[in-house]
């Protein structure tokens, strides 16, 4: 079998190194990959103090209801955010793996406006 | 005859298995996963859809803090994330070459689950000695339908892990960078696991 990295169309470069976390970087010196490490350890810090601010302010301060519903979502999703972004390297991905994204929160948007649609009705309770 | 078995194989061998498709720049194991985490998007995308339309068209809705156990479920927050690290750590420990350091970073990520699922498990007891099923009202049906469908996840996110320490760690000895690969495809979806927690909390409990 040849191999599939040798087969590269002129301009691809299956193994270019797009910044800290590229995941499709095969030849990744150690001490990068040690710098990720330190990277990943920060986010981690970042995810649990943003978890003790969310409980703090929704629970510890019981906010209001729609304050509430704001902050918690703010934080969430600075969190998923970081997850998303250092952990699963969406930093730094493919075009092909964008382009799914890409499909996948336009039928997530249309989902999360059904509920929206259903109290715009006329024809709704 | 053994020129025909050497093609033979070579012609059944899966492509782009470890190394970058050079159309897409991922092999095609990432792609994979990441089309199946889109179809994942939209199952808990209608749950989540689901708890709006019950929640906005309920008279009276409440508050999650006043019904379950924020503070094991913070504890579980937290564990989720610890488990997040752990398994990118894990991945990071193989591209350097450190089975050992990878395999004890995937079982701190196993340990990080089970103890998720036992707290799940006493939050669920003690639920269903405060009488509080899903049949109870819609806010425990949407508790328990979520919570359920995402431990189901966790507990196949253990079981993948539980594989890929025992019998499919033999492919490190042969291809320890299709077995790295491996550990990232499982990874992802761990993280997404953990993703849909980081909304489901505050959503549940916190609001």
């Amino acid at each position: 079998m040849t191999d599939p990295a040798a087969a590269v169309e002129p301009g691809v470069d299956v193994h270019e190194h797009a910044g800290i976390g590229d995941p499709n970087a095969h030849h990744h010196t150690p001490e990068q990959i040690r710098s990720e490490m330190r990277v990943y350890i920060t986010v981690f810090i970042g995810l649990a103090v943003l978890t003790a601010v969310t409980v703090g302010a929704c629970y510890g301060l019981k906010l209001p209801v729609h304050t509430a519903i704001i902050v918690a979502l703010i934080i969430a999703s600075i969190k998923g955010f970081l997850v998303a972004g250092f952990f699963m390297h969406l930093l730094s991905e493919k075009k092909v793996i964008y382009g799914v994204l890409i499909l996948t929160v336009i039928f997530f948007i249309f989902l999360m406006s059904l509920p929206i649609s259903h109290h715009l009705s006329p024809f709704g309770s | 005859m053994d020129a025909h078995a050497s093609v033979g194989h070579a012609e059944l061998e899966i492509l782009y298995n470890v190394h970058p498709r050079p159309d897409t720049g991922v092999y095609n194991a990432k792609l994979g996963i990441w089309l199946f985490l889109a179809s994942e998007v939209m199952l808990f995308g209608a749950l989540f859809s689901s708890l709006i339309l019950l929640r906005t068209g309920a008279d009276t809705w409440p508050r999650g803090f006043d019904m379950l156990n924020v503070p094991l479920a913070t504890f579980n927050t937290f564990i989720l994330i610890v488990s997040s690290v752990t398994v990118v750590m894990a991945w990071s420990q193989l591209r350097l070459g450190n089975l050992k350091w990878g395999r004890i970073y995937i079982s701190a990520t196993i340990l990080c689950a089970l103890i998720f699922l036992v707290n799940k498990g006493f939050e669920y007891g003690h639920e269903f000695r405060e009488h509080n099923f899903p049949k109870t009202n819609n806010f425990f049906a949407i508790y328990f339908t979520m919570t359920g469908l995402h431990g189901l996840h966790i507990l196949g996110g253990v079981i993948v892990f539980l594989y890929f320490l025992g019998p499919g760690a033999k492919m490190w000895s042969h291809d320890p960078e299709r077995y790295t690969n491996r550990i990232e495809v499982v990874g992802l979806y761990w993280h997404f696991v953990d993703l849909v927690w980081i909304f489901l909390f505050p959503v549940l409990y916190l609001m």
